[in-house]
C-alpha cells in the first residue's frame, strides 16, 4: 500500500441524507408508473450504434471481438424499437453517458428517467409530468409558455421573422461573449440568450413548460401540422434550470432519416466524427412507431431540486472525478 | 506561457484576458441538451479589481498569467509608495496606491502580506486576515445608551474608520477583520 493512499479521496461526495432521498424518490417514481400500468424496461447501456446529434458526444468502448461499441447517450432508440414491436407504454430508469459534460448540473455519467405514452400528444404528456413532479417536489401546478412568447417577453424578438443581425446584437449588447458571434448559427444564438438570460428566471413560482420549439430545434419531435415552423417539442424548467425534454414523437421514417443525414452533414462540415445512422431504429420506424409522446427527465437534477442542492456532486455517491 | 482550457478553469487559476491578468472566480458549464456547450466564467481583474463575466466556447483556451504569490513583510510608507521585503531573499519591492487598494487601510508596519507579483512587480497586496490596531479617535460611549445598537465609529492609527461597540475607548487596541472591515474584539 502506498503511503499516499491514506490521503486519497475515497468517501462519497454526497451525504447519506441525499442518498436516502434518492432511494425514496426512485421508489416513488416506480410506484407512480406501476399505478398507471406503464411497464418498466431495461435496454442496453452499451450499444453497437449511437446518435448523430452534432452537439452530443458519445463515449466509445473498444470490445475485443466486435469493434467499437458506444455508451448510450439516452435509451431513446432502443425504447422506440420496443414501442414499434408492440410493447405498449414503457418507462426506464437508467444510466446515460455524454462525453465531456462536466459542471454544476452535468456529470458524464448520469441517471435518466425516460418514458413513452402511446396515443398521448405532448400536452397530455406534460399533464402527466406535472403529476409526477407534484408528487415528488410538492410544487404548484405547472405553467406553459411557447418558445416564441419567451423571446417576445424577454427581448421583444420574433424568433420566426427577426433578423440574425438583431439576434447577434442582443448578444453583443449583453456583453459577456468572449468571441465574436459572427460564426454562430441562429439556433446557437437563441440558445445562448436562453441559457444566459432567460433560463435563470424560469420556473420559480411554479414549474414551467416551454413548448413549440423552432423547427430547426425539432430534434426527434414531429412538426406542428397547423404551424409547421414549430416542432411539438417541450422542455420543463424548475428553479431556473432545465430538467426534462420531451416530444410528440416523430414517426415518419423518411423525415427521421433526413434529419439524421443533416446531422451527419453538419458533423462533416465541423470535422467531427460521423456516427453511422442506427439502422435498427430506422427499420423499427419503417415497421411503424405508434403515435406516442415521450420525455427524458434528469433524475440527478430532480434530486438536486428535492434536496435543495446546487451541485450535482451533492446527490450522486461518487462523481466523475471521484469514481 | 502555457494555455489553459475552459475545463481547467477553476477558482484561483490566473489567466490573461484582454492582456490583463485575471483570477478565475467561478466557471459554470452551460449546455442545452440539444445545443452547443459553453463555459460561463466570472473573473476578477487583478489590475482593477473589477469582476468580469465572460462566456467561452467549451474547449477554448486563455494564456496562463505569469503571476506568482509571495509572502512579504510590509516595511514603511514614504508618502508615495509602500515598501515591502521578501523575507527569504531580502529583496525589496514598492507598491503604489492603486496596487495597495484597500490594503493600505490596515498596515502600520511589520505585517506579513501576500503579494501577487506580475512581470516582477507587485500587482495586488493582501493584508493579513486580521490586524490589531490602536483606536486614535472615538466618541466617549454614553452610559446607559442601549438604543444605538449599531455602535459608533472609531478612527484607527492607520486612518481606517470602523464601527465599534460603545464600550471601546480611545487608546485601546482592537482586532479588525480586513476582509470585511469589521471589528472583531478588544485586545488587552
Amino acid at each position: 500500500m502506498s503511503p499516499e493512499s491514506n490521503n486519497l479521496e475515497w468517501r462519497p461526495n454526497a451525504s447519506f441524507d441525499n442518498l436516502r432521498l434518492r432511494a425514496t424518490i426512485l421508489q416513488k417514481i416506480r410506484q407512480f408508473f406501476f399505478e398507471r400500468k406503464v411497464l418498466e424496461v431495461e435496454t442496453p447501456v452499451l450499444g453497437k450504434f449511437t446518435i448523430t446529434d452534432r452537439h452530443i458526444a458519445s463515449l466509445t468502448v473498444p470490445t475485443t471481438h466486435h469493434g467499437d461499441y458506444f455508451l448510450q447517450t439516452s435509451p431513446e432508440y432502443a425504447m422506440k424499437r420496443l414501442l414499434s414491436a408492440g410493447s405498449g407504454c414503457i418507462y426506464q430508469i437508467c444510466k446515460a453517458f455524454r462525453a465531456a459534460e462536466i459542471g454544476q448540473r452535468h456529470n458524464p455519467e448520469f441517471t435518466l428517467l425516460e418514458w413513452y405514452r402511446i396515443n398521448f400528444n405532448h400536452f397530455q404528456l406534460m399533464t402527466e409530468i406535472n403529476d409526477l413532479i407534484t408528487l415528488i417536489l410538492n410544487t404548484p401546478p405547472a405553467e406553459k409558455i411557447t418558445y416564441a412568447e419567451l423571446f417576445n417577453q424577454h427581448f421583444n424578438f420574433d424568433i420566426h421573422h427577426g433578423l440574425d443581425g438583431d439576434l447577434k446584437n442582443l448578444i453583443l449588447q449583453a456583453g459577456w461573449l468572449n468571441f465574436t458571434p459572427d460564426s454562430l448559427d441562429r439556433d446557437t444564438c437563441l440558445q445562448l440568450l436562453m441559457s444566459h438570460t432567460i433560463e435563470p428566471n424560469l420556473g420559480h413560482a411554479a414549474p414551467l413548460f416551454v413548448y413549440d420549439f423552432p423547427k430547426s430545434q425539432a430534434a426527434l419531435a414531429r412538426l406542428n401540422p397547423t404551424q409547421p415552423n414549430v416542432a411539438e417539442r417541450f422542455e420543463l424548467y424548475i428553479q431556473g434550470f432545465e430538467i426534462a425534454n420531451g416530444f410528440h414523437e416523430l414517426s415518419d421514417p423518411q423525415e427521421q432519416e433526413q434529419r439524421f443525414l443533416q446531422d451527419q452533414q453538419q458533423r462533416h462540415e465541423l470535422g467531427e466524427p460521423i456516427p453511422i445512422i442506427d439502422p435498427r431504429l430506422l427499420a423499427a420506424l419503417k415497421q411503424g412507431l405508434p403515435d406516442c409522446a415521450g420525455v427524458a427527465l434528469g433524475i440527478d437534477r430532480l434530486i438536486m431540486l428535492a434536496a435543495k442542492e446546487s451541485h450535482i456532486n451533492q446527490v450522486i455517491a461518487f462523481n466523475w472525478q471521484n469514481s | 506561457m502555457s494555455n489553459i482550457s475552459t475545463n481547467e478553469f477553476r477558482s484561483g487559476v490566473k489567466v490573461m484576458l484582454d492582456n490583463d491578468p485575471c483570477n478565475i472566480l467561478e466557471n459554470e458549464f452551460v449546455k442545452p441538451g440539444k445545443g452547443q456547450a459553453f463555459n460561463r466564467v466570472k473573473l476578477r481583474s487583478l489590475k482593477t479589481g473589477r469582476v468580469l463575466e465572460r462566456t467561452f466556447k467549451s474547449g477554448d483556451t486563455l494564456p496562463a498569467a505569469d503571476v506568482v504569490d509571495m509572502e512579504m513583510q510590509y516595511l514603511y510608507n514614504d508618502g508615495e509608495s509602500w515598501h515591502f521585503m521578501n523575507n527569504e531573499t531580502y529583496e525589496q519591492y514598492t507598491a503604489n496606491e492603486i496596487v495597495m487598494g484597500e490594503a493600505k487601510l490596515w498596515l502600520k508596519g511589520q505585517e506579513t502580506c501576500m503579494i501577487t507579483m506580475y512581470n516582477g512587480a507587485p500587482l495586488t497586496v493582501m493584508p493579513p486576515n486580521q490586524v490589531i490596531l490602536t483606536v486614535t479617535e472615538t466618541d466617549p460611549g454614553l452610559k446607559g445608551d442601549t438604543v444605538s445598537g449599531s455602535g459608533k465609529s472609531a478612527t484607527l492609527e492607520t486612518g481606517a474608520v470602523v464601527r465599534v461597540p460603545l464600550f471601546v475607548e480611545q487608546g485601546e487596541l482592537i482586532k479588525v477583520d480586513t476582509r470585511t472591515g469589521q471589528y472583531v474584539s478588544r485586545v488587552k
